[in-house]
């Protein structure tokens, strides 16, 4: 080991990766355990409908179902295009 | 009515069998009837850790299907007259464990003892379904390591969903951390996850930690429970464990490197 080592900014230990990795998986497996099993194919649906009228991608669409004492929310986000251009301009 | 325990983890091979011995062992020797019953059907072992194998006559299928009846295929422990094991079926059929069949030979087992053990095989079919079903209380064992991790955190979410308690919205299965294998020289060094870092993931209270350690091979070989060497660490820690769950309030042991003192040292002790 030369004498320059001592000043490298030292490798992140195995283990805090471990646990960063770990929160990260779990935090969306835990989401994904609580939502009922139609919110996929819902999220497809309305997405299919929303392709109809304007361009966005599968991430754009984001549904959350929020349980709050014993009323649930269901969530519905679209983000939609900067620029809304007409599908017809753009061909 | 006897209390219903699961040992589980998910992940197999971390610890869960030595766990369900020791930590039965442990309750008999506080003085509670304890049953321990092996749910892993097809791969009976729990038998062999408990050092009873060549005592099994009966088993916990030949009760479900009234083959036999459950005082003739309980084996009482040679060592304590307070526990009783009910060793797995070697049968190839993993349907055997009916919801009814298991339902009933816990009630009569619950009648007639303080602490009823259900050593769960790993994986979360059927065998795994059955022995967390009717528990209400369970121990997850857990290794200081991702999958292992992982694993645990989704039986806590089948636990919190699928349990007999959940489905009848009674109070929740109490849980508990025991975190196994764990290597204190690791941990420092930075090569394995610390005890705080799979508390703060899995968010559960800490039942115990035990010290990876060669007694615990040791005494799978022989099939006398780790709990019983007084010499080790690891039988101290599920003492320990045994404790904290009959509700003393214990500091937890052997989380730091052992320095060794210098004579230690020098002849290896």
């Amino acid at each position: 080991m030369g004498l320059f080592d001592y000043f490298k900014p030292s490798e992140k230990k195995s283990a805090s990766v471990a646990r960063e990795r770990l929160q990260i998986i779990l935090a969306h497996e835990r989401a994904e355990r609580n939502r009922p099993s139609y919110l996929p194919k819902l999220q497809k649906e309305i997405l299919a409908v929303v392709r109809k009228y304007v361009e966005v991608d599968q991430e754009d669409v984001e549904i959350n179902l929020d349980r709050r004492d014993d009323c649930e929310i269901l969530a519905l986000s679209v983000t939609l295009p900067e620029k809304e251009e007409p599908k017809a301009q753009r061909a | 009515m006897a209390k219903v325990i699961v040992i589980t983890s998910g992940k197999g091979g971390v610890g869960k069998t030595t766990t369900s011995a020791s930590f039965s062992v442990g309750l008999a020797q506080q003085g509670h009837r304890t049953a321990v019953i092996d749910f892993d059907v097809g791969l009976r072992n729990l038998d062999l850790v408990m050092g009873c194998e060549r005592r099994v006559v009966f088993d916990f299928v030949n009760i479900i299907h009234g083959e036999a009846q459950l005082h003739q295929a309980l084996i009482r422990d040679k060592r304590n007259p307070n526990l009783y094991v009910l060793p797995a079926s070697q049968t190839r059929d993993k349907n055997a464990l009916s919801m009814e069949g298991v339902e009933r030979v816990l009630e009569e087992l619950q009648d007639e003892f303080d602490y009823v053990v259900c050593d769960s095989p790993a994986g979360i079919e059927h065998g795994a379904v059955m022995a967390m079903y009717f528990a209400d209380e369970a121990i997850v064992v857990t290794n200081p390591e991702v999958s292992s991790v992982r694993d645990s955190d989704r039986i806590l979410g089948i636990l919190a969903s699928k349990s007999r308690r959940a489905e009848l919205k009674l109070e929740p299965v109490r849980e508990h951390l025991l975190l196994t294998r764990y290597n204190p020289r690791r941990v420092e060094n930075g090569e394995m996850l610390g005890v705080e870092d799979v508390k703060e993931i899995l968010a559960i209270p800490l039942l115990g930690v035990i010290p990876e350690s060669q007694a615990v091979l040791q005494a799978s070989n022989t099939g006398v429970p780790v709990i019983l060497d007084e010499k080790s660490d690891a039988g101290h820690a599920y003492e320990d464990a045994v404790n904290r769950f009959l509700g003393e309030d214990l500091p937890h042991r052997f989380l730091e490197v052992q320095k060794k003192r210098f004579l230690g040292r020098l002849f290896g002790g």
